[in-house]
């Protein structure tokens, strides 16, 4: 990359936006039971789909023996049941970040492990590795995680653990070619003459080096995540109901679309504004990585 | 050499592909033939069920007899509606690979110019905008996609029809207008990808000597962008799409339960519902050989159609 006058590594304002607003959603998924909105199943029988803004001015409200008429305006709306958007949102970013995070960690520790042995030891070991990940990335990713989420059945556990299992291949291509890379630098090869063992460079040399650009693959592992999670639970095959998830309000909000966009519209935004932060956060880190790397 | 060597690996994956789809259905936790059999079901209806899927025999042997069975065209019958399975997989491809076509020809009309023009002015505003676009076009899920277009085109602007499906035959034009917003739902998150890749080659081969030649001799920027550079600038984008075309087999599924197609997809999920197990087991068959197939058939051609890596493989042997 050509050195220019702009090329001191320094991380763009979309960086600290997209973080800010990741920063915003896990602190809300953090403290949801702590906010003061209704519980995220409590049903308003006279605001269904209401806009956002709406006030509830004092109506009872169904699925509490609460007696005192709270007025509590819906800042977002309610869904086709009444439910408070707002507090779906925070809770429902709990599943989406729960998986987002959780299964991408599954790939990072197995497959990067996997993919850092293959790259450094070789020979037959490496082949078994490379042909275990072509046949798991041979089945369509979807189509196999419906299959399997409709055999184990739905919920948070079998979820991550499928998930985990399908980003093992990309994680451990990742880890396998930058120590392949890595195998034969000067650093390396000194450890090996000053009499370090295997394990010792592995530890010590390799996983170091490899563990930055692997987290930052990681970081877009878990957009795609979140986008995965979200389809599973719009077909109805994702956490199962009352918990509430991204996926499943946008799908429930397709029979008010016409009268009631917002109902669908709201947690998409939110869905698409989070991957998107993911994907910039992951697209900013290895080019910032990138430019360090070729400035010393 | 490289054909020989593919073929054995296409032939490995597809026995490894129908070992893991027939161990599904067998190993997995919960006997299928008290899911089949329902709550009502007594011992003695379990047992029959048991034999009629001959789960009372040992598992090699029920894998052999089952693959002798799908290689002689038998899939079973539905469990609900006592259809062959195979009969109503024909049935719905043609919507599905319709579906894909469509969607690729799409994503190919949005891919091209923009790829061809963002290469030809790279790092230009329009060059930017179309990296931004792109970016925030593959955050977009596909099923949010779907809505999205439902929404635009269907509810606000009512151009086309949001659901239903009309076949071909009976009504081409009511067919096709049936398939563009299902089919724009996945060009337009498939389109960055090809663009991507078209506008990285296409600036490599801009660079070469025999396009400055071109220049040269006063040849307009289009006649070398189409005449001259496409051509050579396309081998990956080849590549890609037939990737692609795998890979939206699962986008596949998404978009036809949205906008109600009878293809593949929806019968899958529609299976999955009913928990008929047999014809989730012979669609997802189905799917995963298609993608397998088609994977290696790209990659069959990428190796004839790339003088580089003819000569490359001709040289090294």
């Amino acid at each position: 990359m050509p050195a220019n006058a702009t090329s001191t590594a320094r991380l763009g304002v979309i960086f600290w936006l997209a973080a800010l607003w990741l920063s915003v959603v896990l602190i809300s998924a953090a403290t949801a039971g702590w906010w003061s909105v209704p519980p995220f199943d409590r049903m308003d029988w006279n605001n269904l789909s209401a806009l956002p803004g709406t006030s509830n001015s004092g109506t009872v409200l169904q699925n509490t023996d609460e007696l005192k008429k709270n007025e509590y305006i819906y800042w977002l709306g309610t869904d086709t049941m009444g439910r408070d958007i707002v507090s779906r949102l925070i809770h429902g970013a709990r599943i989406s970040l729960a998986v987002g995070l959780c299964s991408p960690l599954i790939g990072f520790f197995l497959g990067g492990l996997l993919g850092c042995l293959a790259g450094y030891f070789r020979g037959r070991f490496e082949s078994l590795i490379v042909a275990a990940m072509d046949i798991i990335l041979a089945f369509p990713g979807l189509v196999l995680l419906l299959v399997i989420t409709f055999y184990l059945g739905p919920n948070l556990k079998n979820l991550v653990m499928t998930l985990g299992f399908l980003t093992i291949p990309a994680f451990s291509r990742v880890a396998r070619a930058k120590t392949l890379a890595l195998a034969d630098q000067e650093f390396v090869q000194a450890a090996r003459l000053t009499g370090a063992g295997n394990l010792t460079i592995l530890v010590r040399e390799i996983i170091p080096n490899i563990i930055i650009p692997l987290a930052i693959y990681g970081l877009i592992a878990v957009a795609f995540m979140i986008m995965v999670e979200g389809a599973l639970s719009f077909l109805g095959l994702g956490v199962p109901a009352p918990t509430p998830s991204w996926g499943g309000m946008i799908a429930e909000g397709r029979e008010v679309l016409d009268e009631a966009p917002h109902v669908s519209m709201i947690p998409a935004g939110v869905m698409f504004l989070t991957v998107l932060s993911f994907n910039l956060l992951g697209d900013s880190l290895r080019n910032f990585a990138e430019r360090r790397t070729s400035q010393l | 050499m490289v054909i020989g060597k593919k073929l054995l690996r296409f032939i490995f994956v597809v026995l490894a592909v129908t070992a893991v789809t027939f161990l599904m259905v067998n190993i997995l936790p919960g006997d299928v033939s008290y899911i089949i059999g329902g709550e009502t079901a007594t011992s003695e209806d379990i047992q029959n069920i048991r034999r009629d899927l001959g789960l009372d025999r040992h598992i090699v042997v029920r894998y052999v007899a089952w693959m002798g069975r799908v290689v002689r065209g038998d899939l079973g019958k539905s469990y609900l509606s006592r259809e062959p399975v195979l009969d109503a997989i024909l049935r719905r491809l043609p919507v599905t690979l319709e579906l894909l076509i469509i969607s690729q020809l799409l994503a190919l009309l949005l891919a091209l110019p923009a790829g061809i023009f963002s290469a030809y002015r790279s790092n230009s505003l329009v060059d930017r905008l179309v990296s931004i676009g792109g970016f925030a076009t593959i955050s977009i899920p596909s099923f949010v996609m779907a809505l999205v277009t439902i929404y635009l085109f269907s509810i606000k602007l009512r151009w086309l029809p949001a659901t239903g499906y009309t076949p071909f035959f009976e009504g081409p034009w009511a067919n096709i207008k049936s398939f563009v917003l299902p089919a724009l739902s996945i060009a337009l998150i498939e389109w960055v990808v090809l663009m991507r890749v078209l506008r990285s080659d296409m600036i490599t081969t801009l660079q070469q000597n025999y396009i400055l030649m071109a220049k040269a001799k006063g040849l307009p920027p289009w006649k070398i962008l189409i005449g001259h550079a496409l051509r050579p600038s396309s081998f990956t984008l080849i590549t890609v799409f037939g990737i692609q075309i795998g890979r939206l087999l699962g986008e596949a599924v998404i978009v036809e339960t949205i906008f109600a197609l009878p293809g593949i997809g929806r019968l899958l999920i529609n299976a999955i519902y009913a928990r008929d197990y047999l014809m989730v087991q012979a669609c997802v068959l189905l799917i995963t050989l298609g993608y397998v197939t088609i994977n290696s058939v790209v990659d069959l051609l990428y190796a004839i159609l790339d003088p580089r890596i003819r000569t490359e493989a001709s040289n090294a042997g």
